[in-house]
């Protein structure tokens, strides 16, 4: 196993105290880049590069988005694909750290588990999704399979890099100190591994969402996805355009969540103040 | 032999100004509060002259490097290489920087860290095979071309990137700070390197360093620089033999009195500094 | 002696659970009379009529040929945009922000979207793949470019390494790990937009063929296809691998080195 998914965090850190500096000025240029998107996307269908039937002007899309927000199905759909992200991921993280921990701290365990992880991680969970359809058909249960499936691989691989991590040193001085198994797992291995685990959290909430939403726009069950799929067929095409932009909110919406997460829970750990005082 | 080397040294010292610092200034602007790192600094190097810079750490030593390397533009004042003001960095200048780690590529062998340059100069194949066994020959480490730099200790990281910049064939070799992140037995070695490779190229040579001992042992003159905003306070003729040697030259009784000559200015000039900050 | 010793452990580890859980599996259902669960020994024998046959071509090869290119595209475009923005300060500020959205719309959703751009052809699926993969690249590769040593920047600087030169030994060479994860990221979002863009709308290719089978309630050719497509994510995985080791075996050797030392 390589320890390749974490590769870009070393080199990021340094910079992290220049970006802070100049980020007056580029929230500005931020701005200006959105206006200049939203521009963009007006003028190329009113010009005609692109058909209005297929990219309505982005105007045409907010009215939609307004009548979204008044349309109760909407925000029922929007509360499924919540809920099926926000459960799925809940029980995969909770696999993820449990199975992780049993494993990482068991060498034995680790040793002989290693090829199958290895074999199982890379397969697509879309390939589950016939399975789903037939045994849940259009329930929730499809969604969940599909989500746990997908993050839980995010979870358990980063776990298993962060009990690896522990200082062996740490570990003797526990040792010495006389900590038992269980005190060694909550005094030293859990703290060491805590930002793996809140990275794996990251990356599998936005893995989550993802295949939530694929779940509901394929099989369909109840949810955005679904709604995007019935737009789209019935050519509400300024309607499809405003859930895409929905879900794409949620997205940023869950990126910026699980980075508040992680900061905040991992405000007293080494690895972020060495950051903040770069 | 002696009297050989000697009259070399004087002519060296008497010979045409080949780098020419006037008057550089720097003052870094940021946050709507300006810091002055440089003041004033006027010195020239002649051709062929091995000259080092020491000051107490904090003393705009890097700044003054980049200035003269043309990685940075000084507020005021110019520096002339060879009759012409540096814009940018001069083509006939080789750096050695302090990071060795940092400064030479990590996913390419020693030899092709050595080649990039010289590839980019567009020498011809077997001009750049032949300045490649030179350089590695002379710095010792002929037989380790194909690995790569991470496998090698902190003291032969350095010689690469040393091998790096002889192999350029630069008119002038600036040295920052080389040694400051080796031990101390692979510093002396690096130190006499230093100097045999001058000696058998000629090349030019500003050697900057924090450390008084390894200023006197190298050079033919050093420069004691204030602590920033940076002057030069002093410009030190080292008189010792030109035949140097770890031992004997450290233990000689001019070595001392020139030793303790330079630390008392920068001793000087650490408590001058005493009111630094600047509007 | 001990180094055998080694390696028959290390074999022994590696295949004795899948061993055992294939087994399991044979065993457990072998008399299965479960709709859903047909016996793998089943499985298995129906594997070869199913996909050894025309369908490798008909519809295994379309689908491998999509995402190869639409994956080679986002690659092409992820670098080329991603050394621009990250080299540059003002235009990644610029972009920024529209990234940071255009990223999180799950790639999903733009099946739908595409399908009304360019219909259900090979056009739309090599669409959705390479608009699916093109942001953990591109991503990535600003992430990588920006955080190049300004030492080795300096370094090319001194010793007139500029243009092609610089761009290909210093600023792609130094961002490659960076990149290398983008790739993987996007490889495994590709694989999963071949799959549902098929799915979705298509007339061959293994999502289609899966989801007709399942449609049609052959369930035991539906297995053979989950099996079939577990294989080639992880064959896929596998050759990324055997790619990230070619091109960044300095990295590996270079953080060992570091680690070594500071412990």
């Amino acid at each position: 196993m390589t320890s390749t998914t974490t590769l870009a965090a070393p080199a990021r850190k340094s910079r992290a105290g220049a970006a802070g500096r100049l980020r007056g000025g580029n929230a500005l240029l931020g701005v200006a880049g959105f206006a200049t998107f939203l521009a963009l996307l007006e003028l190329v269908p009113r010009v005609g590069l692109v058909s209005p039937e297929y990219l309505p002007p982005v105007s045409r899309i907010g009215v939609a988005l307004a009548d979204l927000a008044g349309d109760p199905a909407f925000w029922t759909a929007l509360g499924d694909t919540v809920r099926g992200w926000a459960l799925g991921l809940a029980i995969a993280v909770a696999l993820g750290v449990v199975v992780g921990f049993v494993i990482g701290t068991v060498p034995v365990l680790r040793e002989f588990s290693a090829s199958t992880i290895e074999f199982l991680r890379p397969i697509p969970s879309v390939a589950l999704i016939p399975l789903a359809v037939l045994v849940f058909g259009t329930d929730l249960r499809s969604v969940l399979l599909l989500v746990v499936y997908a993050a839980f691989w995010q979870v358990l691989v980063q776990v298993l890099y962060g009990v690896q991590d522990v200082d062996p040193v740490a570990q003797d001085t526990a040792r010495t100190f006389g900590l038992n198994r269980w005190g060694r797992m909550r005094y030293v291995t859990w703290p060491t591994a805590l930002p793996y685990v809140l990275t794996g959290v990251r990356l599998a909430a936005a893995v989550a969402l993802i295949l939530a939403v694929t779940a509901e726009l394929v099989i369909g069950a109840p949810g955005l996805g679904n709604e995007i799929g019935t737009a789209q067929s019935g050519g509400a095409v300024a309607r499809m355009y405003a859930l895409v932009i929905v879900t794409g909110l949620l997205g940023v919406a869950v990126n910026v969540l699980a980075r508040r997460l992680e900061r905040w829970l991992l405000s007293w750990h080494p690895s972020l103040r060495r950051e903040v005082a770069a | 032999m002696t009297v050989m080397t000697q009259t070399q040294t004087q002519s060296r010292t008497g010979t045409e100004v080949l780098l020419d610092v006037r008057g550089v200034r720097k003052v870094y602007e940021g946050h709507g509060r300006s810091v002055e790192a440089v003041r004033d600094l006027t010195f020239a190097v002649g051709k062929g002259e091995l000259v080092c810079v020491v000051g107490p750490s904090g003393a705009g030593k890097t700044t003054l490097l980049k200035c003269i390397a043309g990685l940075l533009a000084p507020t005021s004042g110019e520096v002339v290489l060879e009759g012409a003001a540096v814009h940018g960095p001069p083509p006939g200048m080789a750096v050695v920087f302090q990071e060795y780690g940092r400064s030479l590529f990590p996913w390419m062998t020693v030899r092709r860290n050595v080649e990039l340059p010289l590839k980019e100069k567009k020498l011809p194949k077997a001009r750049r095979e032949e300045l490649i066994h030179r350089a590695l020959d002379a710095v010792g480490l002929a037989d380790v071309q194909s690995a790569y730099p991470w496998q090698l200790s902190g003291g032969m990281q350095q010689r690469v990137a040393i091998a790096r910049a002889i192999a350029y064939e630069p008119h002038i070799l600036l040295m920052d700070e080389p040694f400051a992140a080796v031990d101390a037995q692979t510093r002396a070695d690096l130190e006499d390197l230093v100097r045999s490779l001058w000696h058998r190229l000629g090349v030019t040579t500003l050697f900057v360093t924090h450390d008084i001992d390894e200023a006197v042992y190298l050079g033919q003159r050093v420069l004691v620089l204030s602590s920033s905003p940076t002057v030069v306070l002093d410009d030190v003729t080292i008189d010792l033999p030109d035949e140097r040697d770890q031992l004997t030259t450290r233990s000689s009784s001019r070595f001392a009195e020139l030793r303790g000559h330079v630390f008392e200015q920068v001793q000087r000039a650490k408590k001058q500094s005493a009111p630094v900050a600047t509007a | 002696m001990s180094v055998l010793r080694r390696i028959t452990r290390s074999t022994v580890a590696a295949l004795a659970v899948p061993a055992v859980l294939l087994a399991l599996w044979w065993v457990l259902t072998a008399d299965s009379e479960s709709y859903y669960l047909p016996p793998l020994s089943q499985i298995l024998s129906t594997f070869d009529d199913v996909w050894l046959s025309d369908r490798l071509a008909a519809d295994v090869l379309p689908s491998l040929l999509r995402l190869l290119g639409g994956f080679l595209v986002a690659v092409l475009l992820g670098v080329g945009l991603g050394v621009l923005i990250g080299s540059l300060r003002r235009l990644r500020a610029f972009c920024e922000p529209v990234l940071e959205f255009l990223r999180a719309i799950p790639p999903p959703v733009l099946v739908p979207v595409l399908m009304l751009f360019a219909g259900i052809g090979d056009t739309m699926k090599v669409l959705v793949i390479v608009s699916g993969c093109l942001w953990p690249i591109l991503l990535n590769t600003v992430e990588g470019v920006r955080a190049v040593d300004e030492v080795l920047v300096e370094t090319c600087r001194c010793y007139g390494v500029r243009g092609r030169a610089r761009l290909w030994h210093l600023v792609i060479r130094s961002a490659s790990p960076q990149i290398v994860t983008g790739m993987r990221q996007g490889l495994s979002v590709g694989i999963i937009l071949m799959v549902i863009s098929e799915m979705f709308a298509a007339s061959n290719g293994l999502g289609f063929t899966i989801i007709q089978f399942q449609r049609t309630f052959a369930v035991t050719e539906m297995w053979t296809g989950i099996l079939l497509l577990g294989v080639l994510g992880f064959l896929l995985a596998l050759l990324m691998r055997l790619f990230e080791r070619r091109v960044l075996n300095w990295y590996f050797g270079l953080r060992q080195a570091q680690r070594g030392g500071s412990r």
